[in-house]
């Protein structure tokens, strides 16, 4: 489908979502708010060790407790034939999941599951946990990625042999991968430039931070027939990992999206669901899960820490000729970091002659890295944006002005292979230097940062069902869970087509045999590539009313004409609205339903730009976010208040991760802080309103010429604060994130070297 | 070991339950009377989705034992708003578009509740202080705090 | 885990004495979640909340007398001990959020011995008076030794705080509290230091008392004598804050280093000094 300018009325308004009375009441249900009759409770034991060989369990005492239904460990999930999931950004290996939901002869990180039982009550599961004996041996653990990559580094897996090398290496690793995107000639590119500037950066691991743990109710009956209750980005992705872990057919296992309270990226893989099913069917009794805070923490999620080296040149008019960027990634207890993606958006907002840019994929001891809002970028971006800032300071150029002279534009041909088509940097960064607030005046201790992000977005399989009603509404049915208002936008657009309310159409997101194959909301995917679906299934909707109308008119379809939710004769004066329509469709042919399933190409990245304002107090290195504002391409805004929403909540999280979050393990590598009060996401107080500047510059590959908009908001914020600090106080942070005791020591090593020259 | 009986009001509502003593509050309002508007977000007082009130105190239900809940009057999202109306704090939620996922939804409204009740016209700064117990991890709080404001000027625009 | 809610104080601390391994309930803003995660599983939770006089703040001829389970909400509501203890009174308005401060008593505060407690540094600051009940009679203390250790107290088996009693204010006495943690709201203090001052009708300080906290593994009474004639001039502060970090004797942990925290804790004392300085010279 093409982009066409049309006059709009229902796309680009505000309407109340459709789904917000059930969430403004408690009425909506989320995964743990469903229950059976008879259900049990379902508990995980996990490791209390980084790395150890599991010697024994034994489930014996567990078994006897009285209440205690169904009893399961590693030995009774078996390996499931090699293969790869695609779940949105991230490719699930289908061994390394089943070792992830039950450790077997090693235990890898702190919080691997080890069994899980299911009792008749919370409290019996508990205690029946406390039951189950299992013999360690302990062994040397490694969570630095740098440490990890080293030779005499404890191993991990002794069958991981490093890919991407040629030749193979002869002798395991925890290095899983090395990936490499170049183009031209680096150090011809670097001899050009009169300026280089090399920074070395390290990041901790962070978490998605939902605040709804996962949950999930499983029901398995005798004759092979399953559902599963849970909360998740993509029903349809959880269906086909259940049964890949089980061996159950896909008709057998219907997968029913609760409500879903958060994900970004964390929830478009299984950990509970497989367990509650096989506990579901060794007791014969529904089996609900629920995760605790700190086992969220410590087993599910996080994102990856880093090391990065970064090394850009540039010539005395600001021209960029070259950049050698190296990006080692934890990958978790198994292989499959994001780093590919910090690989090739790192420097995709620019047009850069010579590029060599390296991942590594690294495997460490703690819970397996899943996909986190444009996963990877953030990192990337940290290194590679805050360098850019070094250099226009170098120089003496604006850091706008710096960017926007690199900028890639329609037809540059993009780090990672395709060439881009429109593109809204420049817009981004015109739009900002423009901005009263590029302008404002800042006080002692206060500096200001710009940094710049990309994100690709993709598009994937969707479909749409259209159903027409008697009175006219519409029920518009989707199989993508909607995190953030994309009932809302997917409705609305249905209402454009038909030139009717957005309150008239009412969405739902049904279950995995009442509609075909969905992709996982992620990769900024649902408003592009499910609303593409549902624009089609819309448009054969109006097909069919129009060849209803034909009918009931006695005239030839293509007399029949579509305008403001209704049929109108072209050749003269007559119309019939949709109910009109649909209240004679029992006599020319049924109930009418449009109906759409596709792959949707064409995603249109998104390109963004942020300017931070922060002040540091000197005595204690606290850092206080002033003012923010984000500029970003939405290609079209559906809804403009959600898109404000994904780009100040996109904001928010990239400032918790540059100031506060990050994960700290004790000497044993346990994880210390497996709560809401020391994984330190930002709250209320910390914050300033969070201004957000759409602009729109139009996907030709969408009728209303939609982009993704969710990702790209996180990438800029760390480089943006880095940047800003720099700003406030003339000292270059990097190493996340940038807390009290990081910035006093910065400050103080700044002076003590001022003094001393 | 035998439950104890609680006797308590909730939404209006006289109530009477079995608990066991260490259960909380929330496990009570969630799995004993179906009462899921209130959520589990972290069960140590660190995330606000849990917020009731009781007795005029904004709480977590998640470190409240429900024992301690006999002749109590507990208010829970469930309890705000009428099936005619909804209160100004949730209809201002719905405008501003001040929820994504909607998951600490009615903590937060729970909570800007007993804010405007104290307090009808609350500084920024005063709503993002008492909204701090309170997390929200999709829209940066933005659109929440001008939601709380919004809902501020309307209540007093209105009549007691 | 049997629960217990006794109307009078000696019930309570029949209770507490008879039942081995009980727990008092007051707020329960830490005991729930050491019952949760299994860190705490007593027999029995004596709740101390129905308990009539340790729910109620009363000013009296000699101060304020407030009881050990009055909430930090409550606490930061009374008008009249927020005018004369507006340090000890942030202080209670510090802990945890909101919802917490629904509940989160007092003596809960001071009695889970946490070194980062952020009430027990303005208490000891503002020479505040523990009131003690236990299957041996009453006894009196000052706050600063009840804690004794990381979790553990002075107080006897079957022992209950039940009061606090902050001293009248004389004219132009203030103090302040202030603490540092990475948010603005939420975290436990890192470090944090309360001060008390009066001052004499020249506007140089005639007392001072400083008590620091999150620096050691209670919290500390600073000897601040140095303060006294003085109208805090850099000078002073500077020394002020040296002896601080001095006096500290802090930990490495997830929350900070011990160099930070030697130096922040100085920083925290000279601020709050200076708050308490200009609130006391407003207090005349």
């Amino acid at each position: 489908m093409t982009y066409e300018q049309k006059n709009l009325r229902v796309v680009g308004t505000r309407p109340i979502r459709h789904d917000g009375p059930d969430k403004v009441t408690g009425r909506a249900n989320y995964a743990s708010d469903f229950t059976l009759p008879g259900m049990l409770w379902g508990r995980v034991l996990r490791s209390p060790h980084a790395h150890a060989k599991v010697l024994s369990i034994n489930t014996d005492k567990a078994r006897a407790l009285p209440g205690v239904k169904a009893v399961i460990t590693g030995a009774d999930l078996p390996l499931p034939p090699p293969g790869v999931t695609q779940a949105g950004e991230s490719a699930i290996n289908t061994q390394h999941l089943a070792k992830n939901l039950l450790a077997r002869d090693k235990v890898l990180y702190d919080g691997h599951p080890v069994a899980a039982v299911a009792a008749i009550s919370e409290a019996v599961a508990r205690e029946a946990l406390g039951l189950i004996e299992i013999e360690y041996e302990v062994l040397p653990h490694v969570i630095d990625v740098d440490e990890a990559m080293k030779a005499d580094a404890p191993l991990l897996h002794d069958d991981l042999f490093t890919e991407g090398v040629e030749p193979r290496p002869e002798t395991p690793s925890n290095i899983a991968k090395r990936i490499v995107v170049s183009k031209g000639d680096i150090e011809k590119g670097f001899a050009e430039a009169d300026i280089v500037i090399e920074r070395t950066y390290t990041t901790k691991a962070v978490h998605q931070g939902y605040i709804e743990p996962q949950g999930c109710v499983a029901n398995y009956a005798e004759d092979g027939q399953a559902m599963v209750w849970c909360s998740s980005q993509g029903q349809f992705v959880i269906r086909d990992l259940c049964i890949t872990m089980l061996g159950m057919e896909a008709s057998s296992l219907k997968v029913i999206p609760a409500e879903i309270g958060g994900g970004f990226g964390g929830k478009t893989t299984v950990y509970l669901e497989p367990l509650a099913l096989m506990l579901s069917k060794a007791s014969g009794r529904p089996v609900k899960m629920t995760m605790s805070r700190g086992e969220v923490l410590r087993a599910t999620g996080p994102h990856s820490g880093s090391s990065m080296t970064a090394r850009i040149g540039a010539m005395k008019d600001g021209t960029i000729t070259s950049a050698e960027v190296v990006i080692k990634f934890q990958a978790g207890a198994f292989p499959g970091s994001p780093v590919g993606a910090a690989v090739m958006f790192c420097s995709a907002p620019y047009d850069i002659p010579n590029l060599s840019i390296t991942g590594y994929d690294v495997v460490v001891n703690i819970a397996k890295v899943h996909a986190y809002r444009a996963p990877g970028a953030p990192n990337g971006a940290f290194a590679f944006e805050t360098v850019l800032d070094e250099l226009a300071h170098e120089l003496k150029m604006d850091p706008i002005d710096f960017r926007a002279k690199n900028s890639a534009v329609e037809g540059s041909k993009s780090p990672y292979g395709p060439t881009y088509g429109p593109l809204g940097g420049i817009e981004c960064l015109s739009s900002a230097k423009n901005h009263p607030h590029y302008k404002a005046n800042l006080g002692p201790n206060q500096g200001r940062g710009v940094a710049s992000g990309f994100w690709i977005n993709i598009g994937g399989q969707s479909a749409a069902t259209v159903v027409v009603n008697r009175d006219g509404t519409i029920s518009l049915v989707e199989g993508c869970p909607d995190i953030g208002g994309s009932r809302a936008s997917l409705a609305m657009m249905c209402a454009e087509v038909l030139g009717i309310a957005a309150e008239k159409v009412r969405p739902s997101i049904v279950d995995t045999t009442a509609i075909a194959f969905n992709d996982v909301t992620g990769g900024s995917r649902v408003t592009f590539a499910t609303g593409m679906a549902v624009v089609q299934a819309t448009e054969d909707a109006v097909r069919q009313m129009r060849e209803r109308a034909a009918k009931m008119w006695d005239i030839e379809v293509d007399q029949v004409g579509w305008r403001d939710g209704a049929a109108q004769e072209m050749n003269g004066n007559r119309s019939l609205t949709i109910s009109q329509i649909a209240q004679k469709a029992a006599k020319t042919g049924g109930q009418i339903m449009g109906h759409a399933s596709i792959n949707a190409a064409g995603a249109g990245p998104s390109l963004t730009t942020h300017l931070c304002d922060l002040e540091v107090d000197r005595e204690t290195g606290k850092i206080t976010i002033l003012r923010y504002t984000a500029f970003q391409d939405a290609g079209k805004a559906v809804h403009p208040s959600y898109v404000e929403g994904q780009m100040q909540g996109g904001v928010v999280q990239g400032i918790g991760w540059a100031l506060n979050e990050e994960y700290i393990h004790d000497e044993n590598g346990r994880l210390e802080n497996a709560g809401f009060l020391d994984y330190r996401m930002p709250v209320a107080s910390d914050l300033p309103m969070i201004d957000a500047v759409i602009i729109e510059v139009p996907n030709p590959n969408h009728p209303f010429g939609v982009r993704g908009v969710g990702e790209a908001p996180i990438v800029p914020p760390l480089a943006a604060i880095a940047n800003a600090i720099y700003d406030a106080t003339g000292v270059r942070m990097r190493d996340l994130p940038f807390s009290p005791p990081k910035v006093l020591a910065a400050l103080e090593a700044a002076e003590k070297t001022k003094a001393n020259g | 070991m035998a439950k104890s009986h609680v006797s308590t009001t909730v939404n209006g509502d006289p109530v009477e339950f079995l608990c066991d003593t260490a259960e909380t509050m929330l496990d009570v309002l969630r799995n004993t009377m179906g009462l899921t508007g209130t959520k589990e977000g972290c069960g140590t007082g660190d995330c606000g989705a849990c917020s009731i009130i009781v007795d005029g105190r904004l709480v977590c239900g998640c470190l409240m034992l429900a024992v301690e809940a006999t002749g109590k009057q507990v208010t829970t999202i469930e309890g705000i708003g009428a099936p005619d109306r909804l209160h100004p704090v949730q209809q201002a939620f719905l405008e501003d578009a001040a929820l994504q996922c909607g998951f600490c939804t009615p903590g937060f409204i729970v909570a800007a509740k007993a804010l405007l009740d104290r307090n009808p016209d609350p500084s920024e700064t005063e709503i993002r202080y008492w909204l701090a117990g309170n997390l929200c991890r999709c829209t940066g709080y933005d659109k929440i705090v001008r939601a709380v404001q919004h809902a501020a000027a309307e209540m007093k625009g209105q009549p007691a | 885990m049997q629960y217990q809610s006794p109307a009078s104080i000696d019930e309570a601390v029949a209770a507490l004495a008879s039942i081995g391994g009980a727990r008092v309930l007051a707020g329960g803003t830490d005991l729930l979640v050491q019952l949760r995660s299994g860190a705490a599983s007593p027999a029995a939770v004596i709740d101390i909340k129905n308990i009539a006089g340790l729910r109620t703040i009363s000013e009296t001829a000699d101060g304020f007398r407030i009881g050990a389970a009055v909430s930090g909400a409550e606490i930061t509501d009374h008008e009249a001990l927020v005018r004369a203890w507006p340090g000890v009174t942030e202080a209670a308005g510090l802990i945890g959020s909101t919802q917490v401060q629904g509940r989160a008593s007092l003596g809960g505060n001071v009695c889970n011995a946490s070194p980062a407690a952020d009430t027990t540094p303005a208490l000891i600051a503002a020479r505040a008076i523990a009131e003690i009940v236990g299957p041996g009679g009453k006894r009196s203390i000052p706050v600063e030794q009840i804690a004794t250790g990381p979790g553990k107290t002075s107080l006897a088996s079957g022992e209950i705080v039940v009061s606090f009693l902050l001293p009248k204010r004389p004219a132009s006495s203030a103090d302040a509290y202030l603490r540092l943690i990475p948010r603005t709201e939420m975290d436990i203090a890192v470090a944090g230091a309360a001060v008390s001052l009066t001052l004499a009708e020249d506007g140089t300080i005639a007392d001072a008392r400083v008590g620091i906290g999150a620096v050691a593994p209670t919290p500390l009474v600073l000897d601040a004598s140095f303060l006294v004639g003085t109208t805090l001039d850099e000078a002073v502060l500077a020394k002020l804050a040296e002896a601080a970090g001095a006096a500290a004797r802090p930990i490495d942990d997830k929350r900070g280093t011990i160099d930070y925290r030697r130096k922040v804790v100085g920083v925290l004392a000279k601020r709050a000094a200076l708050i308490a300085y200009e609130r006391a010279k407003g207090a005349r």
